[in-house]
């Protein structure tokens, strides 16, 4: 395939990508919204105004870019996972094996339309939250980079789950699992600081804690931890990620037999 | 010239150390009509498999029109349309997206894909199912749109297993002329695998059978059927006879009253046998084959491979 052929196959993806999540909105779009205008009113208004400040912001300012950041991640997973591994079960995945794609281009496709939905997602709670406060980003530069970065490395993680995943099970125990609790624990509510030591250094292994709290450093200008390291191990982490689905696709784990 | 498709030495063990295919060659020409056929569990889909890549071999070189699929898979799978055995499109789409993003992954942009993928719709009579989902369609319909999808970035070599599985007759020959015309006038080289035998000797021009994991047969349709070395034919009567007739030389039996069945060896005429019902006033109003000739050379082969009688459960 040449260069341009490669742009076609990939806009293909890309594009069924976001039509199939855009189709199908009251499960894809609808839902987070509903869901951080709770969190918005519950936490933030109800029991928010009794909290007062957290690392000098009002709590409703401080709990924001962490339920557009919680809200990001869980799309961005869920999107990939859920489309990969229905077109395995369905096996529309063998159009694309049986097709001139490399791996790569495949990958790169459902990643850009899972980052998408996750992206699409943050642009609506980040208007929910509108209503709630009002948002001032300091830094605009790092908090779009971080955003993306993190709605692609969770779409790479939702990837490599549908590959490995046999029944609809295994597509929703890592979010269920894994990714709530870490989030939750990953500083989108309280800062670490609020923590006997002994958890805060617990905290510190929880890799979503530096995403949320790179987030928060991009809107707020307050952070738990040291925002540079962070952008650079969510960097490493997407390369690492991305090889291992490439080479499971160049193994065809989970597709070939 | 190059083959359409080499195989050689091919090896397929699964996981479970089942051995699906024991090292074998094969080679379908350029234009030709190939019919590889073989029981169920033969390993003819496994074949087909680990040439369009859904299937990892084990050893073995495939070459599609002389191109490695090793060494350079993405040109290989060019000249590749593949229409397998199941439903394996999404459901949820429409029928003309279907087709149209099958065109995107082979960097075929949308707007030129349009118009292939409509006049690939109406020959083959989906045009105006166009807008639906593909889950509204009926059986025959689903595998035309698998034949749709696999056609329109216009491979040269086309596989096709078991296209017609569940289709109606009259739909079946309908994509049989549609099957023989895109042979013969855009010289697309098509591989069929079937259960439908009388499918296979009416539009293929040469054979494999496959049993265990083994090519047990290989030559053309022509030479096939002529190692047939006995036929036997049902007699349609114009009234009815109260006893068998003899015929000296050839077997008959008396089915019932108006139906007797004729054996005739290679080398006997068969108008003999017809003078000499003639001559005891008996009358043939018609006759036909009593199993399609391909069929009973095909259970005869298998048979042999098998080592054992009776092992061809799900034979058309």
């Amino acid at each position: 395939m040449n260069a341009r052929q490669k742009l076609v196959a990939l806009w293909t993806i890309v594009r069924s990508e976001i039509r199939r999540f855009m189709r199908i909105w009251p499960q894809t779009l609808l839902p987070p919204s509903i869901t951080m205008t709770m969190y918005f009113i519950i936490f933030g208004n109800l029991i928010g105004s009794r909290i007062g400040q957290m690392d000098g912001v009002d709590y409703m300012d401080y709990i924001v870019p962490g339920l557009i950041m919680m809200s990001v991640i869980t799309n961005s997973y869920s999107n990939v996972a859920s489309s990969f591994f229905g077109s395995k079960f369905q096996r529309s995945v063998e159009e694309m094996i049986i097709s001139p794609m490399p791996n790569w281009l495949v990958l790169s496709g459902f990643v850009i339309g899972g980052a998408a939905r996750g992206l699409a997602v943050g642009i609506i709670v980040t208007a929910v939250s509108l209503f709630f406060t009002d948002l001032q980003i300091q830094h605009p530069i790092l908090t779009i980079l971080v955003v993306i970065m993190t709605a692609v490395l969770f779409s790479i993680g939702g990837f490599i789950n549908a590959l490995l995943g046999k029944k609809f099970d295994d597509i929703s125990i890592v979010p269920i699992f894994v990714l709530t609790p870490l989030t939750y624990l990953g500083g989108v509510f309280y800062s670490i600081h609020t923590l006997p030591e002994f958890w805060q250094n617990v905290s510190l292994i929880n890799p979503i804690l530096y995403m949320v709290n790179t987030f928060r450093y991009g809107i707020l200008g307050v952070s738990d931890i040291n925002v540079g390291a962070a952008v650079g191990a969510i960097a490493v982490f997407i390369v690492i990620f991305f090889s291992a689905a490439i080479w499971l696709l160049r193994r065809g784990k989970g597709l070939r037999s | 010239m190059h083959a359409a498709l080499s195989i050689r030495g091919l090896t397929k063990v699964y996981d479970n150390s089942f051995h699906a295919l024991k090292g074998i060659d094969l080679e379908v020409p350029q234009g030709d009509f190939f019919a590889l056929l073989g029981p169920n569990g033969a390993g003819k889909s496994t074949t087909l498999g680990v040439v369009s890549s859904l299937v990892r071999k084990t050893a073995g070189e495939v070459s599609i029109y002389g191109i490695d699929v090793d060494r350079d898979f993405a040109r290989a799978r060019y000249y590749l349309g593949v229409v397998p055995q199941e439903f394996n499109f999404n459901q949820f789409e429409k029928v003309e997206d279907i087709v149209l993003t099958q065109a995107g992954y082979y960097g075929i942009p949308r707007r030129q894909a349009e118009e292939r993928a409509h006049q690939l719709l109406e020959d083959l009579g989906l045009w105006d199912k166009r807008h639906d989902a593909a889950r509204m369609l009926s059986g025959g319909m689903k595998r035309r749109l698998m034949i749709a999808r696999a056609l329109i970035h216009r491979p040269k070599l086309l596989i096709l297993d078991e296209p017609t599985a569940g289709v109606d007759i009259e739909l079946r020959r309908s994509m049989w002329e549609y099957m023989k015309r895109i042979n013969e006038q855009e010289g697309t080289t098509i591989i069929l695998t079937t259960h439908y035998l009388e499918e296979a000797e009416s539009l293929c021009r040469n054979i494999a059978i496959i049993n265990h994991g083994e090519i047990v047969h290989n030559t053309s349709m022509r030479e096939l059927l002529g190692q047939l070395s006995r036929e036997t034919f049902v007699l349609d009567l114009a009234s009815p006879v109260a006893q068998c007739p003899v015929i000296e030389g050839f077997d008959v039996e008396r089915l019932d009253d108006s139906q007797l069945t004729l054996s005739v060896d290679k080398g006997q005429r068969i108008n003999d046998a017809f003078a000499r019902l003639s001559e005891q006033n008996i009358e043939v109003v018609s006759m036909r084959n009593r199993a399609n000739r391909l069929e009973e050379l095909f259970v005869r082969m298998v048979e042999g491979s098998n080592g054992t009688q009776g092992q061809q459960g799900g034979i058309r």
